[in-house]
């Protein structure tokens, strides 16, 4: 019956352990982040030409939050960097486009993924909060609208018949509400939580900012609005191109005014107004003080198209990827 | 009625068979019939585990291997890995394990020995109680106010820890209390005839025969916080981390992120990796569970 000691004993040895290791870990912590600040001072002063050593020279750690919809181009961003042998650590959440941006106001992460642009509250919080930022661009969605696939009327809708659906009028819509020669059966709506820029940008460009309708199910989890869709035959629902992609089997994609979301009507910005590009946006201050936070975008920004098109999104045409780069050079130091 | 008016002894049938069969029949009946509904009560449960573990086992064993567990999480279902995941999972157990266990078995002493029968710790017990139903996200909101911002410990270990302690600490230290209250009072009193101090009572008499108790409700509790999502996800654990962390102050993510991670990809493949990452999370809580019903089995004292 001495076991328990042993037990007790063990726990509070480990315990001890543990915050020791703590108090020591946050001292070697900074004392690593200063490292950083001065290899990144040295290898500003040393000659551009010798940039594949200085990278090697380059540890620190770089965290960002945000959208789940360009978590996977940064899963596949982040997996790459680190297979390239670099030092630094990179960690992302998948809070949510305006999740993220929270984190990003209280300062607690270096960059925030956003699939909609920055919205005039967030860049006023931003201000008050003393956080300057960049917004740089890493790919293009083809926000898709769907339909059923035994659904054959509504395969093709214009901007104003999309509006006409999801608006909330206060009365309960039937397909041949918005064409009378459509079934007289009730639209079931499944669309992206509150919390998704893709709620925000279809809110924004589709129903311009008027209320969506208020028995449309609402989830966070994509695979629920395909499920969803579908399940039923007079369902409607959006989300993002790859959702579409490794289900199109099994659901209808709408084409809108006339064109259908592929790869290249995305890219060309044909498929109007639903093609929206996704966001990143880097605290200047990682860019400017952190070797860590400019390497890991040199890094993104310059493999962004090859990792979009690996997880089903569009890359940015050429010019456009070129001008991201562009603006991170200017914090090169 | 029908009974006295038989004659007693006429034939020896002092019980009419007719009429109790008339009145047991739909007694029996009745008890039948809700015999049934309970097993069937009981089957669904049964049922839906049983489907759970043939959609889990089907979808994800073909994933298991040894690089899944070697592997960090990948934009290739082949490759993606459950490392990072299953270290953080183990690192938050580690600071989960004994502070919650700690915190937890002092308070129940405290309680069951050392506290005296009034208002206020009457107060304290029953706000135990109540603590442990409050919502696992009430105390992910807990964390990130304290732990992560007032205390500036960041998305940590130490911090999840911490939280997660508190998650788990009211249901630790209720299987404290009854752990302790079972020892019977007599052989407390019998240590404090033999001269020992109220201490040495706690050391050498209680605490080893509730140990076995407390240790089957601590692991219990541990499994709980090993499966919890909510906390993670409101203190911003992130998901995509390509390297294991090296000490208490590093971010980490868990188990259960990864896998509500994968769930949500548009991939069905990722959905299977999603499976295989749950079977590893269930052999988690299954081996726990066997190891808190072994420990109650093997070394918990009757009197």
């Amino acid at each position: 019956m001495k076991s328990w000691k042993h037990y007790l004993g063990l726990t509070v040895v480990s315990s001890a352990l543990l915050l020791g290791a703590c108090g020591s870990d946050a001292e070697e912590d900074a004392a690593t982040d200063e490292a950083t600040e001065e290899q990144a001072a040295e290898s500003g002063t040393a000659s551009e030409s010798a940039d594949q050593s200085s990278e090697e020279a380059v540890e620190g750690q770089v965290s960002g939050d945000g959208s789940s919809t360009v978590a996977p181009v940064m899963e596949a961003l982040v997996e790459e960097y680190a297979a390239s042998g670099t030092d630094v650590q990179v960690t992302v959440g998948v809070s949510g486009t305006g999740g993220g941006m929270e984190k990003f106001i209280a300062g607690e992460t270096d960059f925030s993924n956003a699939s909609r642009e920055i919205k005039d509250e967030e860049k006023q919080k931003l201000e008050e909060a003393g956080v300057d930022y960049t917004e740089f661009l890493l790919a293009y969605d083809g926000l898709t609208v769907v339909v059923n696939s035994e659904n054959d009327w509504a395969t093709e809708l214009t901007v104003e018949d999309l509006k006409k659906i999801w608006v909330e009028d206060g009365t309960t819509k039937k397909w041949s509400d918005i064409n009378p020669e459509w079934p007289e059966e009730e639209i079931v709506f499944y669309s992206p939580g509150t919390d998704s820029g893709t709620y925000d940008y279809f809110n924004e460009v589709i129903l311009e900012e008027e209320d969506m309708v208020q028995d449309a199910t609402l989830s966070e989890d994509d695979n629920v609005l395909v499920q969803g869709v579908q399940g039923d035959k007079n369902a409607i629902g959006f989300f993002g191109y790859s959702y579409y992609v490794a289900n199109q089997d099994t659901i209808t994609a709408v084409a809108i005014d006339g064109v259908e979301p592929t790869n290249e009507t995305i890219e060309s910005g044909e498929y109007s107004p639903l093609s929206r590009p996704l966001y990143t946006y880097v605290s200047n201050e990682s860019l400017q003080n952190d070797a860590a936070t400019y390497d890991f975008f040199e890094f993104a920004l310059e493999n962004a198209g090859d990792m979009a098109e690996a997880v089903g999104y569009v890359s940015l045409p050429q010019e456009v990827s070129d001008e991201q780069i562009t603006k991170l050079e200017e914090f090169k130091n | 009625m029908r009974i006295t008016e038989q004659q007693p002894g006429a034939n020896k049938r002092f019980i009419d068979p007719a009429s109790v069969s008339k009145r047991m029949d739909g007694r029996k009946i009745t008890n039948t019939v809700f015999k049934t509904l309970f097993f069937m009560a009981t089957l669904v449960a049964l049922l839906v585990l049983g489907i759970l573990f043939y959609r889990i086992l089907s979808q994800g064993l073909g994933f298991l291997s040894l690089d899944f567990f070697q592997n960090f999480a990948s934009r290739f279902p082949e490759k993606a890995g459950i490392k990072a995941a299953l270290v953080g999972s183990l690192w938050l157990m580690a600071v989960v394990a004994p502070v919650s266990m700690f915190l937890g078995i002092g308070t129940a002493i405290y309680l069951e020995e050392y506290a005296k029968k009034n208002r206020v710790n009457d107060f304290i017990r029953m706000n135990i109680s109540n603590l442990a139903g409050v919502p696992s996200v009430v105390f992910g909101l807990l964390g990130l106010t304290i732990f992560v911002r007032a205390l500036a410990l960041g998305n940590s270990i130490l911090a999840a820890g911490f939280t997660m302690s508190l998650l788990i600490l009211p249901v630790i230290i209720v299987a404290a209390q009854e752990a302790i209250r079972a020892v019977p009072q007599h052989v407390r009193e019998a240590s404090y005839g033999m001269g020992a101090t109220k201490w040495q009572t706690i050391v050498r008499v209680v605490l080893p025969s509730a140990i076995p108790g407390i240790l089957t409700g601590s692991i219990l509790a541990l499994s709980r916080a090993i499966g919890e999502t909510a906390p993670l996800i409101v203190i911003g654990v992130p998901v995509i981390i390509q390297f294991l962390p090296s000490g208490v102050m590093d971010t980490f993510t868990a188990l259960p992120m990864q896998i509500y991670d994968w769930a949500k990809r548009p991939q069905a493949d990722f959905q299977q990796v999603a499976s295989a990452g749950i079977i590893v999370l269930m052999a988690f809580l299954l081996l726990m569970n066997s190891i808190a019903v072994l420990i109650r089995n093997k070394f918990q004292k009757r009197y």
